[in-house]
């Protein structure tokens, strides 16, 4: 008999979502890492989460932000993520640890380096990822943060301004150098870190 | 074993005093501190963080600083960048750990009770577990089950039996102490075919007639847990089969309150008929869930508030089940009734505790919702249970928008003050 598609695929329990994220967090050793395998290879091979999946979170529904948030886990032009995705996007919030800094200078940058974290944030404004926040992304996503509260006039006006002060080569668009270079005084490990109690 | 075996028996077999059950209930915490500390021996390479995920706490450290002070700060422009990590960081907190989703399916344990539906993250330990675990599989399913449905057949055959033959008799209080008796033994019959023990406290304030009691909702048999101790008025909707049957006997000996499934779509119908009931002094207590659905006994979520602005005394019940024997959740997406009920019998035991609250009204000035909230901090405090201002409804349902406009509102409110700050001096706004 023939699952349907809907059937196979599972919902991403709280179990394995937590589960997840205890691997996601610093002090896992690979003893626990070969044993999370197993289980990843055993039970999630088939787990595979849709946006509605993300919906159902209330605490997630009401972000202002939420769709975008949700977006951030699917690739291009994909509508489902598997475990692997979820968590490489997760693991852009662990806290970058001291003994950490001094690792591999040569091997690839780790996911939760202060620049992969500002590149995510960058992600989050730049609609249609062109690496430049142009003037509409920026109205955009200012209209979802505050809804129907100001006018566009207002609104307007803020995203000028914001692009005036942090554009640096005459583009009217804000490209990636120009965001870190606002956001240099900002402490971004600790605003875009998730610790774990342990 | 045999011990516990003969425990077992004795409660199932309906023993009246509390002697048995309490013998079995001590020998079997006894066996599962046991097994507990098997699992620890036997594990020889470092403990996996599975089996130490807390029940109670969080797995991250959640930062509750409120939105004004964290993007408000040290504020000259009116809107940053960095005011996206606000919102980021809150999305994947909720991501990672919610605390809604997590009260619709059942609570994760600290320690493993023997029964393998609450051994998810669990797996296998040493070959003298999996032996003891195997022996409890056959005293549960070959000894235990067939002893509990027996006893269940019983008891339901004999309430209807029962209340069938008391409502032929005329009105009167020949008939209401009948009726009263026939459901209090038929319900202890259930209990026990159950295994149920149950430690009710504070028994001064046990609901009286024209009441309306309210309790947490944890799964259908919290109806039989209360009836066990005192006659109550149910409410609920008609069903059909077995239920029905049930249904349609019991309320010609008790006037108990059932809804055809079209007027409980009007609110007005049912908040009419619940008053004509709780006006009437001689009328037994009615018995409401305010919740609206089962949650699974950890926390305590909005209550309606339909039940409160009926009028007449509130009398809170606090229901907290006790995880280590068997869990009590009816997680109605998962499973259906009959499978849920067959969990219920091949689980250790139901072993519960109910507070009975000091009865509450209605304050002047203060409305029904303000009053359900009360009520439910009440019970929530009592209980030991968190208190969660969501709707249960939210199991099947979407989240009103309405919530994310607050926020939305909270936020422009930030951006529009910071940008009229440009015209007052410096130093005048407070922070």
């Amino acid at each position: 008999m023939r699952k349907s598609k809907r059937s196979r695929r599972r919902r991403a329990s709280p179990t394995v979502r937590s589960l997840a994220c205890t691997v996601a967090s610093p002090a896992s050793t690979k003893a626990k890492m070969a044993l999370l395998d197993l289980f990843i290879r055993t039970c999630c091979i088939l787990a595979l989460l849709s946006r509605e999946d993300f919906q159902r979170i209330p605490e997630l529904a009401i972000n202002p932000l939420g769709d975008r948030i949700i977006n951030a886990f699917f690739s291009e032009g994909e509508d489902q993520v598997n475990f692997r995705g979820f968590m490489r996007t997760l693991a852009h919030f662990r806290p970058i640890e001291d003994n950490e800094k001094s690792k591999d200078q040569n091997g690839p940058e780790p996911l939760n380096s202060r620049s992969n974290k500002l590149h995510f944030a960058f992600r989050l404004y730049d609609l249609d990822k062109d690496d430049k926040i142009s003037r509409d992304e920026l109205l955009q996503v200012l209209r979802m943060m505050v809804g129907v509260n100001i006018s566009d006039e207002q609104l307007g006006s803020i995203a000028d301004r914001t692009i005036q002060e942090a554009d640096q080569d005459g583009d009217c668009a804000i490209s990636f150098a120009e965001f870190v270079k606002v956001l240099e005084k900002v402490d971004v490990e600790q605003k875009m870190s998730i610790r774990f109690l342990h | 074993m045999k011990l516990f075996c003969f425990g077992c028996v004795w409660s199932s077999l309906g023993s009246v005093k509390g002697h048995g059950d309490c013998g079995a209930e001590s020998l079997h915490s006894l066996y599962c501190q046991w097994a507990t500390i098997r699992i620890e021996k036997g594990v020889k390479k470092p403990q996996p963080q599975m089996l130490k995920i807390p029940a109670a706490n969080g797995i991250i450290e959640r930062d509750e600083t409120p939105m004004e002070k964290e993007i408000a700060g040290l504020h000259r422009m009116e809107f940053r960048f960095s005011d996206i990590f606000y919102f980021c960081r809150k999305g994947f907190e909720a991501i990672v750990e919610d605390e809604v989703t997590q009260r619709f399916s059942s609570e994760e344990l600290v320690s493993w009770n023997l029964l393998t539906r609450t051994n998810v993250n669990f797996h296998y330990v040493s070959l003298r577990l999996t032996v003891v675990w195997v022996i409890g599989v056959m005293v549960r399913y070959c000894f235990l089950l067939p002893l509990r449905f027996t006893l269940a057949a019983i008891g339901i055959t004999s309430m209807i039996v029962g209340t069938t033959v008391v409502g032929q008799l005329p009105n009167g209080s020949l008939k209401n102490y009948l009726s009263e008796v026939v459901h209090l033994t038929c319900s202890r019959i259930l209990v026990r075919a159950l295994s149920g023990t149950i430690h009710y406290h504070n028994k001064e304030n046990k609901p009286q007639k024209g009441g309306i009691c309210v309790a947490n909702h944890t799964s259908p048999i919290d109806a039989i847990i209360l009836t066990n101790d005192g006659c109550y008025a149910m409410v609920g909707q008609v069903h059909g089969g077995l239920m029905g049957v049930i249904q349609r006997a019991t309320v010609k000996a008790c006037p108990h309150v059932w809804f055809e499934r079209s007027e409980i779509k009007d609110r007005h119908l049912v908040t009419k008929r619940l008053r004509e009931h709780v006006a009437d002094k001689n009328k037994l207590p009615i018995l409401i869930f305010p919740e609206g659905t089962c949650i699974n006994n950890t926390s305590v979520m909005m209550f309606k508030k339909g039940s409160f602005e009926i009028g007449g005394t509130i009398y809170p019940v606090a229901i907290k089940y006790d995880p280590q024997f068997g869990d009590a959740f009816w997680n109605s997406s998962k499973y259906n009734i009959v499978s849920y009920l067959l969990r219920i019998m091949t689980s250790w035991a139901i072993v519960c505790h109910v507070w009975y609250m000091p009865p509450m009204v209605r304050k002047e000035g203060e409305d029904a919702v303000q009053f359900a909230n009360r009520v439910r901090s009440a019970i929530a405090r009592q209980g030991g249970l968190t208190e969660l201002p969501w709707d249960g409804g939210l199991k099947r349902a979407k989240v009103k928008d309405s919530f994310k406009e607050e926020q939305q509102k909270n936020y422009s409110k930030m951006l529009v003050r910071n940008g009229s700050q440009g015209n007052l001096p410096a130093g005048t706004e407070s922070d």
